[in-house]
């Protein structure tokens, strides 16, 4: 069972660097999980549709991105970073959160996160563009806010540490 | 002495916090720095709440000003003010309350429009929590506050019965917003002999000592720029010339651009002064940064 685990650890390990997507920059090894999703899903599929599904998910990340790029209170953060990487595992995470039934195959929010000094500030100018994209695909105000409060808990992670 | 106190009590829970750092304005969401109470700390218009005032984050400072108007059919509340917040872990505030009887001051036997005023200066520390961000524990934000009040009538404050034109109120507020939900609650003690807030003194002939009062609040996120709700607070009932009820209120807070909130409620102050059934539109402009 250990040497099994271990095994499997290791090639998702070597598999990463080969598996870098298209248009995509390749990143450090690490462990695959959905658990690096830091958020327990939605029971069913109520939510993600709400969200209308992947295409509307999609629309809601490039809202968010897009505004943030251009936000001078946040835009530096981003500079050099992999955004065709960051739409993706975006994707990936608010699907596998919403009850999409996606895999996430990205970093931990404490991972991805790191050393960026991020700022509460910064996180909030990000959940304001997160809810202005959400209020331009008419996603319900009650959905919003339920996964909104799914993302709060990941400040710990991402803001930060003192 | 209290003020000290507070201090020293910020400093010993986040040991970190006197370094000097780049601060910086700004970061949090609209509507989740509450609005001006009456008594100029950040709350509801009734209730105080944990929340701190000002739009800051544990990064900078923020603050707000505000005017208030309640208009009742027997008389007029007016209240100007202001609160500091410094990294949402304390809050200092002050208000100017001025008390119109209009007509019900000849009644009174004080004359056309006599006039009390109050001031409160305020202090709040959080100590515990946090309302907006942990979403997966139940654990609300925690303040305690001392509010110091002045009311300028000592002498017709005496001659009612009152104890004195001065006092102090000690309060305990817990604030969780449930935002899978929209959803905001506040409750608060307050240690108070405040009569009507304090506007008539402190204390009296029925009773002195400070007595243990609630005040809460619950309101609802209906859109991201409106929030609707209600409240409650208790008040003591320390004079024997007029009796004194609990006030509720209901209310819609709206945030307007980035720096102002305006806030209309339909108010019940119950009996002042042997008015009875004070109810009547409270007004608050709040500007913040
Ligand atoms: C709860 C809020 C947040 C969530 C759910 C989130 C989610 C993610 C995810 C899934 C990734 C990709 C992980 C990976 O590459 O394996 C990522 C990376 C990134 N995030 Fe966030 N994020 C949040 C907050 C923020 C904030 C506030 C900022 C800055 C204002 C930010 C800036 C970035 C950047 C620049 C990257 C790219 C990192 C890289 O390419 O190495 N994120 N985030």
């Amino acid at each position: 069972m250990f040497c099994a685990s271990v095994a499997a650890l290791l090639l998702s390990l070597q598999a990463a660097p080969d598996m870098t997507p298209a248009g995509e920059q390749p990143v450090a090894p690490y462990a695959h999980a959905n658990a690096n999703a830091d958020g327990v899903p939605f029971r069913d599929d109520h939510m993600w549709r709400a969200f209308h599904g992947a295409i509307g998910v999609a629309r809601v990340i490039d809202g968010m991105i897009d505004r943030s790029l251009t936000d001078p209170r946040i835009s530096d953060i981003f500079k050099g970073q992999d955004i065709t990487r960051l739409r993706r595992t975006l994707r990936e995470q608010f699907c596998y959160l919403l009850g999409g039934g996606c895999t996430y195959t990205g970093r931990t929010m404490q991972e991805a996160h790191r050393n960026m000094g991020i700022q509460s500030a910064d996180l909030a100018a990000l959940v304001e563009h997160l809810q202005a994209a959400m209020q331009t695909e008419h996603i319900a105000f009650t959905a919003q806010n339920r996964l909104l409060a799914k993302l709060a808990p990941m400040k710990r992670d991402v803001v930060k540490q003192k | 002495m209290l003020f000290r106190l507070l201090i020293v009590a910020a400093c010993l829970t986040l040991p970190g916090m006197a370094q000097a750092t780049d601060t910086r304005a700004g970061g949090k969401l609209v509507l989740t720095e509450g609005v001006s109470s009456v008594e100029g700390s950040a709350g509801g218009g009734l209730a105080n709440w944990a929340l701190i005032a000002g739009n800051e984050t544990e990064d900078g400072i923020g603050g707000n000003l505000h005017a208030t108007e309640v208009l009742l059919p027997d008389y007029k509340l007016t209240s100007v003010g202001g609160a500091v917040g410094w990294r949402d872990r304390i809050e200092i505030s002050y208000v100017h309350q001025v008390f119109d009887t209009r007509t019900a001051g000849v009644a009174l036997g004080l004359g056309q429009g006599f006039i009390f005023g109050e001031d409160v200066f305020g202090a709040k520390l959080r100590v515990a929590g946090d309302a907006v961000w942990d979403q997966d524990r139940w654990l609300p934000q925690i303040a305690v506050s001392v509010q110091h009040k002045r009311a300028n009538r000592a002498a017709i404050i005496r001659a009612v019965g009152g104890k004195s034109a001065d006092g102090t109120d000690f309060l305990l507020s817990a604030t969780k917003l449930v935002l899978a939900k929209g959803l905001l609650v506040d409750a608060t003690l307050r240690l108070t002999n405040g009569n009507q807030f304090g506007l008539f003194g402190f204390g009296g002939d029925r009773q002195a000592a400070r007595t243990a009062q609630f005040e809460g609040s619950a309101a609802l996120m209906v859109t991201p720029r409106l929030v609707i709700g209600g409240e409650y607070r208790t008040k003591p009932d320390n004079l024997g010339f007029a009796r004194e009820n609990a006030a509720y209120d209901v209310f819609a807070a709206l945030a307007v651009g980035h720096h102002a909130t305006l806030t209309a409620a339909y108010t019940d102050l119950g009996s002042v002064a042997t008015f009875a059934r004070q109810r009547g539109l409270f007004l608050s402009l709040q500007g913040s940064f």
